[in-house]
C-alpha cells in the first residue's frame, strides 16, 4: 500500500505540468458550459414559472436530454460541431440545464403566494416583483440545481477527453488503456476532489443569507467566468500543426513520449478517442493522428502512414491469447484457432476492417464471407461439449476476429462459444481473462510487452526491430508469469503508426516521421 | 372616497360579485361581511386592481382607478393582508420602507417615518433591524399595517387584518388598531368574517351573500333591524351581549327612572356601552354601597342594574318601532 501510494505520488508530481493543465482545462470546461447553462437555464426557468403551459414541454425536453447517454450526447455533436472544446462544451451545458431549469421553476413557485400578492399589493411591478421577492427567495434553490448541476459536469467533463476538449479525462483514460493505476488515479482523485470541492463551496454560498442576494448575483458570473478562463490558458502555446493522439497513445513510451524523445517530435497535441480521430483529420480538424497500421478508415479517409525510420513502435502482430487450463481440457481448441494463421495480412486486415467501420457491414457478415472464401467455413455442429468465453476489446477488427473464431470453434469441435464483445481496454480484456472470467481474446504483441509485462526500456530496445523476437519474449513471459498462452500469430501487424491526409503529406513533401519534425522545426 | 358604481366581477359563468354598488365617505371605516365565497374579498382586490373587474366603474378619491397604472394606484393605497404577507428576506424597516421606497422617498425621511410608525404602534425601536420570522403573530400584523400606512395613504384596503392571529391577541391587535390616531383619518374598506371585529371597528357594515351586498348600515342597525334571516343569523351568537354592546348610556337616557338631586357616587360617562357598564357594576359587586351616577347635560341619573335593564328592554322596543 505504501509503495502504491508514494508511487502515485511520484507520477503526479512527474507530471505536475500536465496534471495541472488537465485541472484548469477541466475546471474550464466545467465552468464554462455551468456559466452558459445558468445564462439559458435561468430565464428559461422564470419564463415557465410565468407561463405554466410552456413548464411541462421545457421540462420534458430538458429531461430526455439528460437522460441521454453523456457518452452518446458527445457524438451527437461531432456531426454538428466537430471535435474539440465547442461539442464539449454544449453536451456538457445540455447536461446542467434541467437542474438549473427545474429548480428555478420550483423555487419561484414556492415563494408563499401571500408574499407575492402583497408585494403586487405595494405596487411594485412584475420585474420588481421578479427581482426584489421571488429571485431572492427562490436563491437557495436555484442554487442548489446549480450545484447539482455542477457536480454533474465535473463528472461528465471527463468524457470529454474522447473529443480532443481536454480534462482530467486524458489521464483516466489513459490510464485504462495503458494499464496504469497510477494515471487513473491521477485524473480521478482530483477530478473527485474538484467535485466534492466545488460541491462543498456552492453549499456555503447557499447556505448565505437571502440577503447577500446582491452580492450572489454580482459575484456569481464573474467567478464563473474567472474559473471558464482557465480553459484558455494552456492552448495559447503551441505550433502550427495540430496532431491528435488517444488517450493510450499519449502516454506510452513507444507513442507519444517515444515521438518525443527519439525524435525530438514537438507538436502542438490534443487527446481524441480513436473513434472519431480518422474523420477529425479527414475534415482538417487534426493534422496528424495516431491511428493503427490496419485500420480500415485509412482506406475509407484517404490518410498516408508516415515512415517510422527510426524504429520506436514495436510490432503488433495479432494472437489469441488463451487461458492454460482451456487448452488442457479441450485441445482441439489450439488447432482450430490455429487455421486462421498465415491468412490474413496487413492489406486484407485493412479491407475487413474498412467493411466494418466504413461500410457498416456487421462484422458477423465480414467474417463468415472471410471464412467461406478461404474455405475455413462449416455449419455449426452441436456445441454440447463445453462453452468457450471470448472477449474482445472495443473496435471492428476484434469483434470480426471474435467471429471467426467462433465460427471456427463452432464449425469444427462440439464447443459452443460466448462471446463477451466490448470489454473496453487492454487492461478490462487482461484482467477478465487472469480472472477466469473469458477464455481467450485476440491481442498484440507489442501490447503485450509494453502494456502488460511492463518491460523494461533496456530490454525492449534490444528486441524492438525484430518481430519475433518480440513474440517469443511475450510468449515466454505470459506463460511463465500469468498461465497464458499465446498462440500462433495471425499474421498481419496493426502497428501504431502516425498518420497526415494524402494530399496534405504530398505537398509538403512529408513520408517520414523525421521530415514530419524537421518541418514542424522549420515553420 | 371610494365609489363602487355597479361592479360585477364573474370567473367564467360565475358572478362572484354581481352589480355592486357602494359609496365611502372620506374617513368613514366599512366593513364587509360575510361567510366565504360571497364574494367580499373579490370586491376589495378589485379597488387596487389586484382583481380587474369585468363591468362597471370604481373611483377612488373621485378618479376612476383605470386612469392610472395598476402599480401607481396601488402605491397609494395602503393594503393589509390576512397572513401579513410580510417580505421574510427583508427586515422589519425594509418591509415597512417598500412602498416609501417605491416612491423614492429620501432615505432619511424614510427613516424618520419608520421611527414614527414603531412608535404609535408601541412597538421597540430595535425591532427595525429585526426579521420576520423572529416576530410573534401579534408583531408581525402590526408591521403589516405600518407597512400599509408609511407612505401615509388616504385609503386603506385590509383584507381579515385579523384572520390568522389566535383569539387573545386577535382581540389586543384589534382595540389597538381602532384607538390609533392615524387610521381615524383614513378612508377604510375592511373584509371581515368575523361578526366582533365587524361591529368594533366598522363605521358602517355591509353584509354580503352571493355577490351582493343584502344590508348596509350601522352595527346598531343591523342588530336591532335586520332585513332578513340571513343578516340575522350572523349576530344569533351573543346577540345580547352584541346589543348591549352598541347601545350607549345615552341610548336609553330617556328610559332611565327620574332625577335624583342630590345624587353622589363614582360616574360612568355617558357614552359607555352598556355592557361595559354591568361589567363595571359586576366587579365591583361584594360592595353592594357604591353608587353609580351619569351626568347628561344638565342632568343626572342613579345607575342600576334593574334601571338599566328595563330602560335597555324599552329602548330597544322603541328602536324596533321606529
Amino acid at each position: 500500500m505504501d509503495e502504491q501510494q508514494q508511487t502515485l505520488w511520484m507520477f503526479m508530481s512527474e507530471q505536475s505540468g500536465k496534471l495541472l493543465e488537465q485541472t484548469l482545462s477541466h475546471i474550464g470546461l466545467t465552468f464554462i458550459s455551468l456559466f452558459l447553462s445558468v445564462f439559458i437555464g435561468l430565464p428559461t426557468g422564470i419564463f415557465i414559472s410565468r407561463n405554466k403551459k410552456w413548464s411541462g414541454a421545457v421540462l420534458g425536453f430538458a429531461g430526455i436530454l439528460q437522460t441521454i447517454p453523456s457518452i452518446a450526447l458527445l457524438g451527437f455533436m461531432i456531426p454538428l460541431l466537430g471535435i474539440g472544446p465547442k461539442p464539449a462544451i454544449v453536451a456538457l451545458l445540455l447536461y446542467a440545464l434541467l437542474p438549473i431549469i427545474r429548480n428555478t421553476y420550483t423555487g419561484i413557485n414556492e415563494v408563499d403566494r401571500a408574499v407575492t400578492d402583497a408585494a403586487k399589493g405595494m405596487g411594485m411591478t412584475s420585474m420588481q416583483i421578479l427581482f426584489k421577492v421571488e429571485l431572492p427567495l427562490a436563491m437557495p434553490v436555484i442554487l442548489a440545481g446549480i450545484r447539482t448541476a455542477t457536480v454533474i459536469n465535473v463528472g461528465v467533463a471527463t468524457l470529454a477527453a474522447y473529443i480532443a476538449a481536454g480534462g482530467l479525462g486524458e489521464f483516466i483514460f489513459g490510464g485504462i488503456a495503458l494499464n496504469n493505476t497510477n494515471m487513473i488515479l491521477a485524473g480521478a482523485i482530483p477530478a473527485a476532489l474538484l467535485a466534492i470541492i466545488f460541491d462543498f463551496i456552492l453549499a456555503r454560498i447557499q447556505n448565505f443569507n437571502v440577503r447577500k442576494t446582491k452580492f450572489v448575483l454580482l459575484a456569481f458570473p464573474l467567478i464563473l467566468i474567472l474559473l471558464s478562463s482557465f480553459y484558455l490558458l494552456p492552448s495559447a502555446i503551441g505550433s502550427k500543426m495540430l496532431a491528435g493522439f488517444t488517450p493510450e497513445f499519449m502516454g506510452r513510451s513507444d507513442g507519444y513520449l517515444g515521438l518525443k524523445n527519439k525524435y525530438g517530435l514537438n507538436i502542438r497535441t490534443v487527446v481524441i478517442s480513436d473513434a472519431v480521430m480518422y474523420k477529425a483529420a479527414y475534415e482538417k480538424q487534426l493534422d496528424v493522428i495516431s491511428g493503427y497500421s490496419t485500420d480500415g478508415r485509412l482506406k475509407a479517409f484517404d490518410l498516408v502512414v508516415l515512415d517510422d525510420d527510426k524504429v520506436i513502435f514495436p510490432p503488433y502482430y495479432a494472437a489469441p491469447v488463451v487461458n492454460q487450463d482451456l487448452l488442457q481440457k479441450y485441445p482441439e481448441v489450439e488447432t482450430t484457432l490455429n487455421m486462421l494463421s498465415g491468412t490474413i495480412n496487413d492489406s486484407i486486415m485493412t479491407d475487413l476492417n474498412y467493411k466494418v467501420d466504413y461500410l457498416k457491414q456487421s462484422p458477423e457478415r465480414v467474417a463468415k464471407d472471410f471464412l467461406i472464401k478461404n474455405n475455413l467455413y462449416k455449419e455449426a455442429r452441436s456445441g454440447n461439449k463445453g462453452v468457450v468465453r471470448i472477449g474482445s476489446k472495443i473496435f471492428g477488427e476484434q469483434y470480426i476476429l471474435l467471429q471467426m473464431y467462433s465460427m471456427l470453434l463452432k464449425g469444427f469441435t462440439d464447443l459452443s462459444v460466448e462471446a463477451k464483445t466490448g470489454l473496453g481496454g487492454t487492461k478490462i480484456c487482461f484482467d477478465a481473462l487472469t480472472n477466469n472470467q473469458i477464455d481467450l481474446y485476440p491481442e498484440y504483441s507489442g501490447t503485450g510487452l509494453l502494456v502488460i509485462l511492463q518491460t523494461p526500456a533496456s530490454i525492449v530496445n534490444q528486441i524492438i526491430g525484430d518481430k519475433d523476437k518480440v513474440f517469443t519474449y511475450v510468449r515466454n513471459e505470459f506463460l511463465k508469469k500469468y498461465k497464458i498462452v499465446w498462440l500462433k500469430p495471425i499474421g498481419f501487424n496493426n502497428a501504431y503508426a502516425l498518420m497526415m491526409r494524402r494530399e496534405q503529406a504530398a505537398a509538403l513533401k512529408i513520408e517520414t516521421i523525421s521530415q514530419l519534425k524537421r518541418f514542424i522545426d522549420h515553420n | 372616497m371610494i365609489q363602487l358604481q355597479s361592479v360585477t366581477k364573474s370567473f367564467k359563468n360565475i358572478k362572484a360579485v354581481d352589480n355592486l354598488s357602494l359609496d365611502i365617505k372620506e374617513g368613514e371605516t366599512v366593513v364587509l361581511l360575510g361567510t366565504s365565497g360571497c364574494g367580499k374579498t373579490t370586491t376589495l382586490r378589485m379597488v387596487n386592481r389586484l382583481t380587474e373587474a369585468s363591468s362597471g366603474n370604481i373611483k377612488v378619491n373621485g378618479l376612476d382607478i383605470k386612469s392610472h397604472q395598476p402599480e401607481e394606484l396601488r402605491r397609494g393605497i395602503g393594503y393589509v393582508l390576512q397572513h401579513h404577507g410580510l417580505f421574510p428576506h427583508y427586515t422589519v424597516a425594509e418591509n415597512i420602507a417598500t412602498v416609501p421606497t417605491l416612491l423614492k422617498w429620501e432615505k432619511t425621511k424614510i427613516k424618520v417615518r419608520i421611527g414614527e410608525l414603531l412608535e404609535k404602534l408601541k412597538l421597540p425601536a430595535a425591532i427595525a433591524d429585526k426579521f420576520p420570522a423572529q416576530l410573534s403573530g401579534g408583531q408581525q400584523q402590526r408591521i403589516g399595517l405600518a407597512r400599509a400606512l408609511a407612505a401615509d395613504p388616504p385609503v386603506l384596503l385590509m383584507d381579515e387584518p385579523f384572520g390568522a392571529l389566535d383569539t387573545v391577541t386577535r382581540s389586543e391587535v384589534r382595540k389597538e388598531f381602532s384607538s390609533l390616531d392615524e387610521l381615524k383619518r383614513k378612508t377604510i374598506l375592511m373584509v371581515t368574517h368575523d361578526v366582533r371585529e365587524a361591529i368594533e371597528l366598522g363605521d358602517r357594515i355591509c353584509v354580503m351573500d352571493k355577490g351582493k351586498i343584502v344590508q348596509s348600515g350601522s352595527s346598531k342597525k343591523l342588530l336591532f333591524n335586520p332585513v332578513n334571516d340571513f343578516v340575522s343569523s350572523f349576530f344569533q351568537e351573543d346577540k345580547l351581549r352584541f346589543e348591549l354592546e352598541t347601545t350607549s348610556i345615552k341610548d336609553v337616557w330617556k328610559f332611565l327612572s327620574d332625577t335624583t338631586d342630590s345624587a353622589e357616587g363614582v360616574e360612568i360617562p355617558i357614552h359607555e356601552n352598556l355592557w361595559r357598564t354591568i361589567e363595571l357594576m359586576a366587579a365591583a359587586h361584594p360592595q353592594p354601597k357604591i353608587t353609580y351616577i351619569s351626568k347628561y347635560g344638565p342632568e343626572t341619573k342613579v345607575i342600576d342594574l334593574p334601571s338599566l335593564m328595563s330602560a335597555f328592554s324599552q329602548s330597544k322596543n322603541s328602536f324596533i318601532d321606529g
